[in-house]
């Protein structure tokens, strides 16, 4: 099957790597014989409803972040819309942010975001940097850990109905505080973690791949065949052991 | 050091050395605190060091230069005690064989009285020179070395030590030194420019690189800008204006000099995955590049609102790149043109090249004297560093971010090497993130390359990144333990070639403690200027 994938202002937002999770995704789509397609969409580009079974959106410097806010309020509906229609979506570190009702300044100022997730950021005065462990669980019952490094100064602070991605084992999380991490709405998925995310992380990006190809082909989101996944468990293991000694400390 | 103590050790200076040491003209303390004063400095012997006064300040150099001895005021005394102690200390770590003590000394200086750079730097009678940049400081500080040791006796942070402590470790040890030349961390570029007052900074180039570090691209630029404003009219700045950020950062500034590459027969076709400042630095409109030559350095125009790369005042022009052996190109300067030779590969080491003779320029060094220097310069520590392994050489590059890496990479396009070896670190040196390497482009040099080995404490992430870039998994080979890494590159590679190795810094160092313990390498501080 195709999957057809809309990269959000690639050119842009891609400071931490986000090809690489790109790249996973592409591969672990095409051992499994589906062809992932992406196409990248920038300023000015139409997001059409519909078109793509998942979205994808990374992080930038503040720089780049506020070069493409003006475009992203222009397309904030259409997001709305696609994840409504069972979309599936990923949104790392400065993409996540921009994702949420919006971005206050430490001058009072607020930018406001796409809101498609329920949380609002607040500029923080130091940086929250480092390796991070998760505890996460997508499907009820079936817990999963997810290792990564996050690097922000904004505080996410998520609405109270609005729901985690996972409980922070180690590291700092959403805004230090609350033990919490990223948030999840139905399929959309939003994460600080950034180092990039889904090599390490396999099972997640077949978790985004299920979702896709549910959005693809109707019906429930299939079950995908196993790979052997040693080298990703290697590196998964190193990056763990990397939060549970270093995480979570300025 | 608690602000306090600070505060009384520069009301100590002032008071106690200032009006000691008036007579002597040229070692003005009113500096101590660029926050006191952003004053430029009276020099009695560099009236301008502006470039049409580039002769002037020349032949002011070779004025016989006696400082005027410092009167054995307490400070002296205890300047000198704790330079004392802080060699006596660099000895003993040399002694017992632990890391070089490069900081050490430094490091003890540092701690007890970080004033004592000040007092130090504001003896060299012919003043300091600063070179930062995020990629090829330490190639062009160790270039410009190799031009300047010619006519001066430097203080030289050569082993890379480029934070401050390192900066005093040099002045500590340099002994009889008449010019301070330092290689300065892009974090560090700021207090450096506050307590060195230097006569010539260097600003090589910004690129993405370790942000769990150094933080966004941006910030580091806004920490240069302010440091830039309150250089003195007579600092000249030494710029490379192929960089966007950097070429802004020296508009309307007289005493400066600006340079950059000009062939574009060498330009990219299109600029890099991890091309950072793309977009114009006045409108965020992205910028159109006749010549794209290292990530985003080249001669750039904005078609939205005319922001363009400025005239060179150094430039290398007709750029020849020998493959792995070297490149040759010309080299124009306001005091003349010269041919330059160089046996480093690549053109990110001609711009180094021209980095450092821009600074020798602005020293007042002739282009024959520079073109000399840089001819007989050979590789700095681990900059694509050959040495000798018994039948086989081994060759070291540095990699430590996109831009750096994407170089090295490009080098070894022309004869790609069957074997290599890449070791990746996440010590704070490195960069505790390692996302940098997806930005890396391995894709189009993993097609032509036989077998690679992983290493370093990061080597799965970088075995599953190299898979994701084509490789097949049984030409990779995960390794984590440096040492048996290195002998199984050894193993692969037959007598009488090359095994390439690219190591980021730690991994670098490691593998030099390696070396050095089988007697291939002398340890790194034993080197001679």
């Amino acid at each position: 099957m195709t999957i057809s994938v809309g990269h959000l202002y690639p050119e842009y937002l891609n400071i931490y790597a986000d090809r690489g999770n790109i790249a996973v995704l592409t591969r672990r789509a095409a051992l499994r014989g589906h062809e992932l397609v992406v196409q990248p969409i920038g300023i000015g580009e139409q997001l059409r409803p519909g078109a793509h079974d998942l979205l994808y959106i990374g992080g930038g410097q503040d720089r780049e972040q506020s070069l493409i806010a003006p475009d992203l309020a222009d397309k904030s509906s259409a997001i709305r819309h696609a994840v409504a229609e069972g979309a599936a979506l990923l949104a790392v570190c400065g993409g996540y942010q921009l994702l949420g009702r919006g971005y206050r300044g430490r001058d009072g100022s607020f930018m406001p975001g796409a809101g498609l997730f329920g949380h609002e950021t607040v500029a923080g005065t130091t940086r929250m940097i480092g390796d991070v462990l998760l505890e996460c669980e997508l499907e009820p019952g079936a817990s999963r850990q997810l290792a990564g490094f996050e690097n922000h100064a904004g505080r996410t602070v998520l609405d109270r109905d609005a729901e985690p991605l996972g409980r922070v084992v180690y590291g700092f999380g959403n805004d230090g505080a609350s033990g919490f991490e990223g948030t999840r709405l139905g399929r959309a998925l939003g994460t600080y973690l950034h180092g990039p995310l889904l090599p390490r992380n396999p099972w997640l990006a077949d978790w985004l791949l299920a979702q896709a190809l549910a959005h693809a082909g109707g019906g429930e989101p299939p079950i995908l065949d196993p790979l052997s996944d040693e080298l990703e468990a290697q590196a998964f293991r190193v990056a763990a052991g990397r939060a549970r000694d270093r995480g979570g400390r300025r | 050091m608690p602000r306090r103590r600070r505060t009384k050790l520069l009301e100590y200076l002032l008071v106690r050395v200032a009006p000691t040491q008036a007579g002597a003209e040229r070692c003005e303390l009113s500096f101590v605190d660029a926050k006191l004063s952003s004053l430029p400095r009276a020099r009695s012997c560099h009236p301008a060091r502006s470039l049409e006064r580039s002769d002037h300040s020349a032949s002011c150099l070779e004025q016989p230069y006696t400082p005027t001895p410092l009167p054995s005021s307490p400070m002296t005394v205890r300047l000198g005690l704790e330079t004392i102690a802080a060699r006596a200390v660099g000895a003993v770590s040399r002694a017992a064989g632990r890391g070089g003590g490069t900081t050490l000394p430094g490091k003890l200086l540092w701690k007890i009285d970080p004033g004592a750079v000040d007092a130090l730097a504001a003896r060299l009678p012919s003043g300091v020179a600063l070179v930062s940049a995020t990629n090829g400081k330490t190639t062009t500080t160790a270039m410009s070395a190799k031009v300047l040791g010619e006519k001066h006796r430097l203080a030289w942070n050569r082993a890379g030590a480029n934070l401050l402590s390192g900066v005093a470790s040099a002045l500590v040890t340099g002994r009889g030194a008449d010019l301070g030349l330092f290689e300065v961390d892009e974090g560090a570029l700021p207090e450096a420019i506050r307590r060195t007052r230097p006569r010539v900074v260097s600003l090589g180039n910004l690129f993405r690189d370790q942000l769990d570090r150094y933080g966004e691209l941006e910030l580091v630029a806004e920490r240069w800008r302010s440091a830039v404003d309150l250089l003195p009219t007579s600092t000249t700045l030494v710029v490379n204006v192929d960089d966007p950020i950097l070429a802004k950062l020296a508009e309307g500034r007289e005493a400066a000099l600006r340079f950059g590459l000009d062939d574009p027969r060498h330009a990219r076709p299109t600029l890099q995955h991890a091309a950072d400042s793309k977009y114009c630095v006045r409108c965020g409109h992205p910028y159109e590049y006749a010549a794209a030559y290292v990530g985003h350095l080249g001669d750039y125009r904005c078609p939205a609102c005319g922001h363009e790369r400025p005239p060179l005042d150094v430039a290398a022009r007709d750029i020849e790149l020998v493959g792995l052996t070297g490149s040759r190109f010309r080299l124009d300067t306001p005091l003349g043109s010269t041919v330059v030779e160089l046996s480093l590969p690549g053109l990110y080491n001609v711009y180094n090249a021209v980095a450092a003779a821009s600074l020798a320029t602005a020293l007042g060094t002739s282009p024959a004297a520079t073109a000399r220097g840089l001819a007989d310069f050979s590789a700095a520590f681990g900059r694509f560093e050959r040495i000798p392994a018994g039948a086989k050489t081994i060759v070291v590059l540095l990699i430590k971010n996109p831009a750096a890496a994407n170089e090295a990479l490009r080098t070894l396009e022309t004869g790609v090497p069957p074997v290599l070896v890449i070791a990746l670190n996440d010590a704070i040196a490195d960069g505790r993130d390692i996302s940098w390497i997806w930005d890396v482009d391995f894709e189009p040099l993993l097609p032509h390359v036989g077998r690679v080995v992983a290493t370093g404490d990061r080597a799965a992430e970088l075995g599953l990144r190299l898979v994701y870039g084509g490789l097949s998994e049984d030409q990779l080979e995960v390794i984590p333990a440096l040492e048996q890494a290195l002998d199984r590159g050894l193993g692969l590679v037959d007598a009488g070639t090359e095994l390439v190795i690219l190591p980021t810094y730690t991994a670098m160092l490691a593998l030099r403690g390696v070396l050095t313990e089988r007697g291939y390498v002398r340890p790194y501080w034993d080197g001679t200027t």
